[in-house]
């Protein structure tokens, strides 16, 4: 390719205002540079990187690509599309809707990144840069000039604000870093996008299909991911894609289309997490699906207290230990106190129930307190739970729960005949134990998403949001704070507990060592509160997307090992100074950046 | 001014006029120590626009509160069409006196026809299972609490904004938003805590009308307000409150015309006022700069004459 023509010269000073790259490179030649290197990217991956199988995922091949190189050749087929879309090319003007440069820039970083990730974690792993093969350095190479081309793409500088002279160093140190900042945050800023044609409703459906698809397929294939590195090199292109399809527009068009068939999207998304066990021959991984949607089930549950009412509840996971508790109780366990064992649907009833009770017991004196209050409050609950559990084992108080060893040998399910212990084949697929519950607890979170979806719009609802907003406002509007807000943590308390009734199946013992308020392992209170705050709060999709990757993350790079809750405490804080709405933005904020948007926008739509 | 606005498009329910829809008798206020209001009678009548005027720190947002069950009046009580009204603030409304506040305090986050749709709250009554249930008295109950938002919107003008988020409107809709508001709790009595503060003249009169339009309606109106213009234009009475007590009331020329009244907002030193003494001091410091400014002819000295005064 266009290996070596030109070496990066930076010019001078750039004039104010202008639109130019930056790095000096003429544009035209960024943007060929940009596109070949997109190209070349792909053409690299069938190269073979290293010369010996110890680097895990099968690198070593001529022909085709393996491993990391997939991703690489994702990300690279990325740059090379929105690259051409960026040249104007007829069929690929849909895929830029807000502009290509920022998308390309965000596309090329994403190869360049997993690229050298890539390179250097062989070197390090198998020690030095001997063990690349050339194809590992042509991919280096290429990825490089890819993205010091979309680097030399223009975009509107910032207007610099001028010094004050009578600035210290430090000052002005501080005031030329705010600015090259500014810059650089302009460098990848995107237009507006154009709002989406009309489109037969047939064709609208069928986008949001394909969108579900690619959404599950990227789910199943960061699930199924085998080995640490190939992990890290998932979650670059994840996010550096997701960054580049956000800049190209298409994410807001996707938005856009799904807010027009809400219940069709959501029935779809269903179907599509349904497909996910038999996306996989063994249950291994349905293991992690199980796992997650639980987590992420008791998040929803928790948003309806937390992101609805706004009443912080730092002890939330006792109330899935009280569904679990008493679905344990009533299923027959041999180590349950009671000879009993309802079937499932008087189970749940049970668990729901309890946590209920439960809910109301705390909620009645605590929610008369505000704020922080009630965050320490609750949090004590939670403490007084999971202790309370382990004391009741018939020496330090009376046989109830079994202690710290907890209920065992809880049997499996069987709902109408249908063992959920065993395999099963349906339409050639085997469908072991934990995707059997996988199917169950899909239902559990259905029901969490109906309950969510119809009290948010409603005038209970509404009166949570009002309560969160301005609870004196609310008040004098005549709502009955108490009552609306006990109403909330009931809910939330039930459906926590509807959850905990199927977790007593899944994980064949309940402990109180489950329960706690913060640990390595999810859920716990504070990983179901990061879940919510990380994903969005008040929204759907948010801790459905924070429970998984907080889930995942931890569970995937074993490698953190005790640095876990560092690593998760670091991007906690680096989330909430970069995006503090979390994942997914709430309805209401997006009509505020909404209002922002009717300004007219000063960014030039496609560079060429 | 007033006289000649109708009452004909009075709500059907609503007290003939004349009739007593607030009684407030004795209500007394202590903080402590301190007394914010003491011992303050008011009565306002139906198709009545009452005015409640006073200097600052007068104890009229004190005892608005105590009329809208923020707080509960130490001695005294408050009845309302006859009842005494409950002690908590959502009873009130659920009553029938409803209210805004000083500094906006609107849902910030929620839409404008959200907004309008909290005031409902007290009016419908779908409980959580209705709405997960969503049977057929749920989407009638919404639809008809979504239609009367929507004629309260269009009343005072917003309807055009129903989408937007509250804190996105200007200042003035804001308040405009948030008598919509009170008024969605269907109210008997509303009570307006300075509806013009901040506002320019057109928007003043723009509420002038508007407050002119809700008494129509057939609702009692009890205003605060510092904007004298508006208050003596608007009233059909105007009670004077200082120092927590009430020190006059009656129609416009009443009390405009009443020298404690002007003494009250003028400042002239009252007996045994702690301020006396520095009353007296200031009076003779500008005496002194007075006979001053007269020996110094050039207007440089008088600009800083003056700005030492001002200190």
């Amino acid at each position: 390719m266009t290996t070596q023509t030109t070496a990066p010269k930076t010019t001078g000073a750039t004039p104010t205002g202008a639109t130019t790259g930056l790095i000096g490179i003429p544009p035209h030649i960024g943007r060929a540079l940009a596109t070949g290197g997109g190209v070349a990217t792909i053409a690299s991956t069938f190269l073979a990187w290293t010369w010996t199988a110890e680097f895990p995922g099968d690198l070593t091949v001529y022909g085709y690509p393996g491993g990391l190189q997939v991703l690489v050749l994702i990300a690279g087929a990325l740059t090379a599309l929105f690259g051409l879309a960026s040249y104007g090319v007829k069929g690929l003007r849909w895929l830029v809707p807000a502009g290509a440069d920022a998308a390309v820039k965000f596309a090329a970083l994403a190869a360049f990144a997993t690229t050298w990730y890539t390179v250097v974690a062989i070197s390090a792993k198998l020690g030095g840069l001997v063990n690349l093969e050339p194809g590992g350095y042509i991919a280096a190479a290429v990825t490089l000039i890819a993205l010091l081309g979309a680097l030399a793409l223009p975009f509107q500088r910032p207007e610099p604000d001028p010094f004050d002279p009578d600035d210290t160093g430090w000052e002005q140190f501080k005031h030329t870093s705010s600015q090259n900042w500014q810059t650089v945050k302009a460098a990848f800023a995107t237009g507006t996008p154009r709002p989406v044609r009309a489109l037969p409703s047939y064709a609208e459906i069928l986008i949001i299909v394909g969108i579900l698809a690619v959404a599950l397929l990227v789910f199943t294939y960061g699930i199924g991911t085998e080995y640490d590195e190939l992990f890290v090199g998932f979650l670059i292109v994840a996010g550096f894609g997701f960054a580049a399809a956000h800049r190209a527009g298409l994410i807001a068009q996707a938005t856009e289309i799904t807010a027009r068939h809400q219940n069709i999207t959501v029935c779809g998304a269903f179907v599509a997490a349904a497909c996910f066990p038999f996306t996989q021959s063994d249950d291994q991984y349905a293991t992690l699906g199980v796992y997650i949607l639980i987590f992420a089930t008791v998040a929803l549950g928790l948003n309806i207290v937390v992101g609805l009412a706004g009443l912080l509840d730092l002890g939330y996971v006792a109330f899935l230990g009280v569904g679990a508790y008493a679905a344990s109780m009533v299923s027959g366990s041999p180590s349950s106190p009671f000879d009993l064992h309802l079937p499932f649907w008087a189970a749940v009833l049970v668990g729901a129930a309890a946590s209920l009770v439960f809910g109301v017991l705390i909620g009645a004196p605590t929610l008369r307190l505000r704020g922080d209050y009630l965050a320490i409050v609750t949090l004590g609950f939670g403490e007084i739970f999971r202790i309370t559990a382990n004391n009741l084992d018939g020496t330090s108080g009376p046989d109830v729960t079994n202690g710290s060893n907890g209920i065992s040998s809880i049997p499996d399910l069987e709902i109408l005949g249908f063992d959920m212990g065993i395999a099963h084949d349906i339409g050639g697929f085997t469908i072991g134990r934990f995707a059997n519950y996988f199917f169950l607890m899909l239902l559990i979170t259905a029901v969490v998403v109906l309950v969510f979806r119809r009290s948010g719009d409603s005038r209970i609802g509404r009166a949570w949001v009002a309560i969160r907003e301005d609870e004196t406002a609310a008040l004098a509007m005549g709502i009955n704070g108490f009552r609306v807000k006990l109403i909330a943590f009931a809910v939330g308390a039930s459906l926590a507990g509807l959850a905990g009734t199927v977790q007593a199946h899944v994980t064949y013992t309940v402990t109180p060592e489950q329960y706690l308020f913060a640990g390595t392992t999810p859920p716990n209170s504070a990983f179901l509160l990061a879940a919510v705050v990380l994903g969005g709060m008040g929204t759907i999709a948010g801790p459905l997307i924070g429970a998984a990757l907080l889930f995942l993350i931890p569970n995937k790079l074993q490698f953190l090992d005790d640095y876990q809750l560092f690593a998760f405490g670091l991007a906690l804080v680096l989330l909430m100074r970069f995006r503090p709405e979390g994942l997914v933005a709430n309805r209401r904020r997006k009509l505020e950046f909404h209002e922002e948007a009717d300004a007219p926008t000063t960014l030039s739509k496609t560079g060429a | 001014m007033t006289t000649d606005t109708t009452t004909k498009d009075t709500a059907p329910g609503a007290p003939a006029p004349g009739t007593t829809v607030l009684d407030a008798r004795g209500v007394t206020m202590r903080f402590g120590g301190l007394t914010a209001v003491n011992g303050v009678d008011l009565t306002v009548n139906s198709g009545e626009i009452v005015g409640l005027i006073g200097p600052n720190g007068a104890g009229k947002t004190t005892f608005f509160n105590c009329l809208t069950g923020l707080y509960i009046p130490t001695e005294g009580e408050v009845r309302f069409k006859g009842k005494v009204l409950p002690a908590k603030s959502f009873k009130v409304t659920a009553a029938g006196i409803a209210r805004t506040f000083q500094n906006i305090r609107l849902f910030a986050n929620m839409t404008v026809l959200e907004n309008v749709l909290v005031g409902r709250h007290t009016r419908t009554k779908e409980g959580f299972w209705s709405a997960v249930l969503r049977g057929p008295g749920f989407h009638k109950a919404e639809a008809h609490s979504r239609e009367r938002a929507m004629e309260l919107l269009e009343f005072v003008g917003l309807a055009a904004k129903a989408d937007h988020l509250a804190r996105n409107l200007p200042y003035g809709e804001q308040r405009k938003l948030e008598i919509a508001r009170a008024l969605a709790s269907e109210p008997g009595l509303l009570l307006l805590d300075e509806p013009t503060a901040g506002m320019n003249p057109q928007e003043t009169r723009a509420t002038e009308e508007l407050v002119f339009a809700i008494r129509d309606k057939g609702i009692a109106v009890l205003v605060i307000e510092h904007d004298m213009r508006f208050i003596f234009n608007l009233c059909d009475r105007v009670a004077v409150l200082v120092q927590g007590e009430k020190l006059i009331e009656g129609d416009s020329a009443t009390v405009q015309g009443d020298e404690r009244v002007v003494a009250a907002y003028l400042g002239e030193p009252l007996e045994n006022d702690p301020g006396a003494a520095e009353a007296a001091e200031v009076e003779a410091a500008e005496a002194a700069q007075a006979s001053e400014t007269a020996r110094a002819d050039d207007t440089t000295t008088d600009t800083a004459a003056g700005k030492e005064n001002d200190r």
